[in-house]
């Protein structure tokens, strides 16, 4: 067949029949004067207005026009709403053809893809922020900044009313966080506002009249606001609040896409800001019940000082089973009663188990009972209690004022370690006070011991868990009794207080990080007469590093 | 009795060492009764927190260094600069006027007094300050957080060995969506670790620190966790020195008795201490290792060279403990080459 000889002529009608119907948008043009020769249906389409015989530099359509006057190859263009691409190719040395391509539909795609990966991003960034805090102010502060940040000019928090004030927290462009809180009587001013309170579903933006809004919900400063959009966060079966957008200018709105993002953002802030609030509700139960289980202030006392330290061993809860407890002097009793204990176990259990036994010894105190006298009367209160009760061990003693600034401890024991006494020269001593563990058995014994103390000297009562502290070079070594008493014995001269820091710091690095059971400590130090025990420098100390390989008669030992 | 005494100035050096030594005494009254009268003669109050009360306390830890105060001697002095320092606070009057700020000492960290100053020169600044103390338990600290919403942290740091346990805090709290501000000088000269350790900012001394809080705070909210910070530093070399740390330190026990026939004559007591140099020597490599910063071990072995010399000691004694240690770290080579760099530092005997 003719038609397939290679080499044949295609007629020219067959060549302008092809190139009209072709789908993608051709010009053929002479390359003498740029004028167009030929233009197909789909290039009119793209172009309205070009005709044949038009000079492509004054085409109607700009990018072409300059592409074609610069004789520049390809050009992109966005014209009535579409976006074209165009493309020039030489055909010979005569003529030239322009391919054009529209791309409306990919951009579109392309710019809708952007949006809700902003979106995602945003939405990814806000509950990251939103979750990070358990602190409502802090919350409500995320939640506008945020809003700010994406979503409108302007946001602002309002929490439902509380004793007829709801608290608010508001962002505004170029201003820190305001926050505050306003009558409840004012919430009906703003637009949809009451509803979205009341649990009423919200009102879509473009039927809330912008310029209804109070001069109060946003300064004069911020401009006239176009478009208003009031969201309800969600809580636990209620509003947890609502968060109020604004955006400037007279003709802003918030579009059906914002508004669904906004609603979007405003579930997480709202489940964030439920979450506070349990927590805070937590925490103030918590923190009521905890007040009455936290170590006493300790009095203020006469010719002695009084030092306690306590560590919980659940860090976070700050109260565990160790106690200590002292009762100034009164009218009808003249002495200072101190007492130190350790309920079985750790944690809210054992401490509210303390708490009995400190109400029962103010009791006790209150009927001028003795140490020894309150060991028993607990023992028989605790182990007649019915129930199966945690045992305790404790020290109770005595404190009263004897003759030249010394001062007498009388101690009754009931199951714990013996106190230890600071001697002026450094020497520490045991006090000899024994007894049986309290709560267990309906008889206990106890023998009671009587120390006095010289100025300067010290008394201190202690708790198992500084002795059991495990940790040293092996890691799970015991921190022992006869370390505790070289560490007290380097403490001499110094106040009760400080006495009882170094130890803790002591154990501290002793556990090396590592965890510790409840430590309680007390201290009954007699005044110094003169502030002067440490003059001349007092004892040189050893090298806390690096005395490794050093002959043994090197070594600076303490206070020898 | 009264008295025409001039007008004192804390650049007096007889003023300065005057205070030093009522300190040193336990003189509680005296050395709050001179602060107290430079203040009614109108000293700043931050003057005589820095100047006297900061600037004494660096005397006293260099007193103790060159062996001239006992350490009972120390503690005592900085009790009495910390009551100093709460007479001085009580008579100002200050009104919060800035946010709230939580001010804590690393886990670990005994050295209260700097951040107690700091936490008086925030307060006159117009911040609420929370100070939660030394050596504050990082579980402790957030819970804090989430209870009260500050507007920053303040964390100091002494002792470069808490590091590890400063950059757990650090990430927690801002995990919790709070910046942090990091100062002291366990965070190396001008705090420079800081940013390593995810700090938002960082400040050498608390005026320092004042300054920067009063300024553009809080800092802009990163992005997302800043992906150049991990949450975890350290590498494999942390990790195994300091699980390994018991059998690091029982083995050169024994290696040194075999150096020192002497050692085999220690007492308890020196045994014990012998042990805890050898656990300072693991602890500073450790941090070093982990912030991957050489120059601490080495600032470490400089300080600790001056300590022994001022008790007499020959630098030999730390020299051997350093070979211990070294000869068993085999497949360590950053802890090796830190060791022997301070090895090559310190003066031979």
């Amino acid at each position: 067949m003719a038609s397939h000889v290679p080499g044949a002529v295609v007629t020219p009608f067959l060549l302008e029949a092809a190139f009209t119907a072709a789908t993608e948008a051709m010009l053929l043009c002479s390359a003498a004067d740029d004028t167009v020769l030929l233009a197909n249906p789909a290039a009119l389409g793209l172009i309205p207005g070009l005709r044949p015989g038009d000079r492509l530099t004054a085409a109607p359509l700009p990018e072409l026009a300059a592409a074609a006057s610069a004789g520049i190859d390809s050009f992109r263009s966005e014209h009535e709403g579409r976006f074209l691409y165009g493309l020039r190719r030489a055909l010979d040395d005569d003529h030239y053809a322009w391919f054009f391509r529209d791309h409306t539909d990919e951009h579109e795609r392309t710019a809708a893809l952007e949006a809700e990966r902003a979106r995602a991003a945003f939405l990814a960034d806000a509950g990251r922020r939103l979750s990070a805090s358990l602190h409502l102010r802090r919350v409500r502060r995320t939640t506008v900044q945020l809003a700010v940040e994406h979503l409108a000019d302007a946001a602002v928090v309002i929490l439902p009313p509380d004793k007829r004030q709801s608290a608010f927290t508001r962002a505004l462009p170029g201003h820190t966080i305001e926050e505050g809180s306003l009558g409840e009587h004012r919430l009906g001013e703003v637009p949809g506002l009451r509803e979205v309170i009341d649990g009423f579903p919200p009102i879509p933006s473009r039927w809330l009249d912008a310029s209804q809004a109070p001069d109060w919900l946003f300064p004069a400063a911020f401009g006239p606001i176009g478009a208003l959009l009031v969201t309800p966060l969600p809580g636990n079966a209620e509003p947890a609040g609502v968060l109020i957008l604004a955006k400037a200018g007279e003709h802003a709105t918030f579009s059906p896409e914002d508004e669904a993002l906004a609603r979007v953002f405003a579930t997480r802030a709202g489940a964030a800001l439920a979450a506070a609030t349990l927590y805070q509700e937590q925490v103030d139960t918590a923190s009521v019940l905890q007040a009455d289980l936290l170590p006493p202030e300790l009095p203020q006392t006469e010719g002695f000082e009084l030092a306690g330290s306590y560590q919980a061993a659940r860090e976070t809860m700050l109260v565990g089973g160790d106690f200590y407890e002292a009762f100034g002097p009164s009218e009808t009793s003249p002495d200072t009663v101190v007492a130190l204990g350790d309920v079985c176990g750790t944690g809210p259990e054992a401490a509210v188990m303390t708490g009995k036994v400190r109400q029962t010894l103010r009791a006790l105190r209150v009927l001028k009972a003795g140490p020894e006298t309150m060991l028993r009367v607990l023992n028989q209160a605790l182990t007649e209690s019915g129930r199966r009760q945690r045992f305790v061990t404790l020290v109770i003693g005595s404190v009263t004022r004897a003759d030249h600034g010394r001062i007498r401890l009388e101690l009754a024991s009931g199951g714990h370690p013996p106190p230890l006494v600071l001697r002026g020269d450094g020497t520490v001593e045991e006090v000899p006070a024994t007894g049986t563990l309290i709560g267990v058995m309906p008889h206990t014994s106890v023998r009671p011991a009587t120390v006095e103390l010289a100025p300067g000297e010290l008394c201190l009562l202690y708790s198992d868990g500084l002795t059991e502290a495990r940790g040293g070079p092996s890691g799970a070594e015991q921190f022992g009794e006869a370390r505790l008493r070289r560490a007290l014995a380097e403490c001499a001269g110094l106040p009760g207080a400080v006495t009882l820091e170094r130890l803790r710091q002591l154990v501290s690095d002793w556990v090396h990080g590592g965890v510790t059971d409840d430590i309680a400590m007390l201290a009954v130090r007699a005044h110094t007469r003169t502030p002067l025990t440490l003059r001349g420098g007092g004892a040189r100390n050893q090298s806390p590093y690096l005395t490794a390989a050093r002959g043994g008669d090197r070594r600076v030992r303490p206070r020898a | 009795m009264i008295t025409s005494a001039p007008t004192r100035s804390l650049h007096d050096p007889d003023l300065v060492e005057r205070y030093l030594h009522l300190i040193g005494d336990g003189d509680e009254q005296g050395a709050c009764d001179l602060a107290v009268s430079l203040l009614d003669q109108g000293v700043p109050a931050q003057r005589i927190m820095v100047d006297l009360i900061g600037g004494s306390q660096g005397r006293v830890g260099e007193l103790w260094a060159a062996n001239e105060w006992s350490v009972a001697r120390e503690h005592a002095a900085t009790a009495v600069n910390e009551r100093v320092l709460a007479v001085v606070a009580g008579r100002l009057r200050t009104t919060a006027r800035r946010g709230r700020i939580t001010l804590a000492c690393v886990d670990g960290e005994w050295h209260g007094l700097p951040a107690r100053i700091l936490a008086e020169l925030l307060r006159m600044d117009g911040w609420r300050v929370d100070f939660l103390g030394a050596s504050v338990p990082g579980p402790h600290l957030i819970t804090h957080l989430h209870q009260t919403g500050p507007d920053a942290v303040a964390l100091s740091c002494m002792i470069p060995t808490r590091l590890p346990r400063a950059h757990a805090a650090i990430t927690a709290c801002r995990a919790a969506g709070v910046p942090v501000i990091a100062g002291g000088r366990g965070f190396g000269a001008g705090s420079r670790y800081a940013e390593r350790l995810g700090a938002d900012a960082w400040a050498a001394t608390a005026e320092e620190a004042v300054i920067r809080l009063a300024s553009d705070w809080p800092p802009p909210p990163a992005p997302d966790f800043p992906s150049h910070l991990a949450d975890f530093l350290g590498d494999e070399e942390y990790t195994h020195l300091v699980r390994s740390r018991p059998q690091l330190i029982e083995t050169a026990m024994q290696r040194l008795a075999v150096v020192v026939p002497a050692v085999q004559d220690y007492d308890e007591q020196q045994r014990e201490a012998t042990m805890e140099d050898f656990g300072h020597i693991a602890d500073f490599l450790a941090a070093s290792l982990y912030v991957d910063e050489p120059q601490i071990f080495l600032d470490f072995t400089t300080w600790t060279a001056g300590v022994l010399t001022a008790r007499g000691v020959p630098i030999a004694a730390l020299t051997a403990g350093l070979r211990l240690v070294r000869d068993q770290l085999i497949d360590f080579p950053k802890a090796t080459a830190t060791l022997n760099r301070s090895l090559e530092t310190l003066p031979t005997p």
